[in-house]
């Protein structure tokens, strides 16, 4: 397949602050817009000069209804602090767009369990998703009702939206996979998609594989090239006959099947 | 436009030699930040580079450390990979005939975990058409067999340049580790070994610890650090090994612009090796070659072996 990935000088359009830590960013960057599919990512330069370094990779987390590209993250260290304090009308280096993406079915029931910041990927997933005439199942969870992101955004969509906070502020109390966990009968959903942290992917991997659910999970690492180049972000999968290898989360993924992750390493 | 008639008003040649190979200019990836070259053929002309150089090959596939692999420092980045690679055979048969059709000359690299491994690397792929040399790695500082090990004591250095010249009428470059007390003495030992040019620096051995964790921040706890903060260390070292050796040298570490081309060639360096630049930039290489053009040009050089040691003391 033609790869479809650009460098380009995207325009910031929008920049908010929609928690103390957390910021939407907007960006016209067309050929990415068009070209994107939910789960690929963009690999962007925080810093006009050589310190920060390296790029950092966010998942698409929305398309907007004027083709601008929507971004989601939470500022925790020197290139997201610097790409936080980006305004409307800078420009920003933007690679474009990179990876695997998620496995779009049409007319099944999903489910998509989001913890977290892990709902960035997923909101953009779930767009299509509707797109494709599925039943959407959104299980959004959060530590308490202030963190449950994009609350409104999902409200506005056609989608089942169920909800879970470690200190039960609001919906069910408990982690987002407890919440899934009860909905979740042999022929309840056809196919299941997941973002978050480590341990809640890997037992939603575990329920998933128990009923035979088809399963994928967007996985987060360390990461600098971002095309495959230098094998630095890798994840440990198992392949058909068992035998443990790395596999690039950059070029491989970041969306994997949840079945083949090596959920222990 | 301006760079357009720049290098209309003044064409100075690129062309360099290295050990019998003519390259069209100096400017080639360094092993392990390029693939197997396919990866970055969707961003630049991979017929415009100097060379080509792919990631290092081993005997057998060898599956890399376990991660996190990768630490970003101020202006550098810790790394280690691990040297995972498919293995010579799988190399051969899926990767070579990609890279044979292309123009540069190709230099594949190696590493073994004995003396004996290194040597049948040699000799399988000299009979393998379209590679035009090995480059031969002693300097990986992230692997617990072998690399690093043969790189640092100047005799064991010696004994695997001598094992690989024996298997191979390929041109040999030996990629020299900066994780010694004096890099001249492993230099002038491998090239007494019979190395036809030498390469350096490879990765300065490091660390970082993740303070949320109290972990290392690696998952092989050491890493190797490149980039533009060790930029200074390789081009004392290539100034160093320079006046310590004839044999031609390919300079690197930290190189990110032209000038920083043209400032290791005027330390000694013959041609030059981009690394963690294609990281960040997957269009460095070009942009690289690009602005060394512009530089002759505007400098009115006709031949740019001329920088080649020309620092004035």
């Amino acid at each position: 397949m033609k790869l479809l990935t650009e460098i380009l000088e995207a325009v910031v359009l929008a920049s908010s602050q929609i928690r103390p830590d957390i910021y939407l960013l907007s960006l016209e960057a067309p050929t990415i817009s068009r070209d994107a599919r939910p789960g690929q990512f963009v690999h962007i330069r925080c810093s006009h000069t050589y310190d920060p370094l390296l790029r950092r990779p966010l998942s698409i987390h929305d398309i907007g209804s004027k083709g601008e590209l929507v971004l989601l993250f939470q500022a925790k260290g020197r290139g997201t602090a610097w790409l936080a304090g980006q305004q409307a009308g800078n420009r920003i280096n933007v690679l474009g767009p990179v990876g695997q993406g998620f496995s779009i079915v049409a007319n099944k029931k999903v489910a998509i369990v989001a913890g977290g910041l892990g709902v960035v990927p997923l909101l953009f997933l779930a767009r299509k998703l509707l797109e494709s005439d599925n039943e959407v199942n959104f299980f959004l969870g959060a530590q308490d009702c202030d963190k449950l992101l994009r609350l409104e955004a999902l409200r506005r969509m056609e989608v089942n939206l169920f909800l879970a906070t470690d200190d039960g502020s609001a919906g069910f109390k408990g982690t987002v996979t407890d919440l899934w966990k009860k909905h979740l009968r042999p022929g309840a959903f056809d196919w299941a998609y997941a973002c978050g942290p480590q341990a809640e992917m890997a037992e939603f991997a575990r329920l998933a594989e128990r009923v035979a659910l088809p399963a994928e999970v967007s996985l987060e690492e360390r990461m600098a090239c971002g095309i495959g180049l230098c094998r630095g972000c890798v994840t440990a999968v198992c392949d058909a006959s068992g035998h443990k290898k790395y596999e690039n989360v950059c070029s491989c993924g970041p969306v994997f099947n949840a079945a083949a992750v090596c959920w222990e390493d | 436009m301006e760079r357009v008639q720049a290098v209309k008003g003044h064409q100075g040649s690129l062309e360099v030699e290295i050990a019998g190979i003519t390259l069209q200019n100096p400017v080639m990836p360094a092993a392990g930040t390029f693939g197997f070259g396919e990866e970055l053929a969707p961003f630049i002309d991979l017929n415009r580079l100097g060379a080509i150089v792919v990631k290092t090959l081993t005997l057998h596939p060898t599956p890399g450390n376990p991660p996190p692999r990768i630490s970003e420092t101020y202006s550098g980045l810790l790394n280690s990979i691990g040297l995972q690679n498919p293995g010579v055979e799988k190399f051969v048969q899926v990767k070579l005939p990609y890279l044979r059709q292309l123009k540069p000359p190709l230099i594949v690299n190696i590493a073994g975990r004995t003396i004996s491994e290194y040597a049948e690397l040699a000799s399988r792929l000299s009979g393998e058409a379209g590679i035009k040399a090995l480059e031969v790695n002693i300097s990986c500082p992230n692997v617990k067999e072998g690399g690093i090990i043969f790189g640092t004591v100047p005799e064991m250095a010696a004994q695997v340049t001598a094992a690989v010249k024996k298997q191979t009428s390929l041109p040999v470059i030996v990629k020299l580790t900066p994780n010694v007390t004096d890099i001249t003495e492993v230099a002038k030992a491998v090239v007494d070994a019979g190395a036809d040019a030498l390469a350096l620096i490879n990765t300065l051995r490091g660390m970082a610890i993740d303070l949320e964790t109290r972990r290392p921040a690696l998952g092989n706890i050491i890493g190797g650090l490149s980039g533009p903060a060790i930029k200074p260390v390789a081009l004392y070292a290539v100034w160093r090994v320079a006046r310590a050796v004839k044999v031609p040298i390919i300079g690197m570490g930290g190189i990110m612009t032209a000038h920083d081309v043209i400032e290791f060639m005027l330390a000694g360096a013959t041609a030059v090796a981009v690394g963690t630049a294609s990281l960040v930039n997957p269009r460095a290489l070009i942009e690289i070659i690009e602005g060394l053009e512009d530089y002759v040009a505007a400098q009115g050089i006709d031949d740019v072996r001329e920088l080649i040691g020309a620092v004035q003391i």
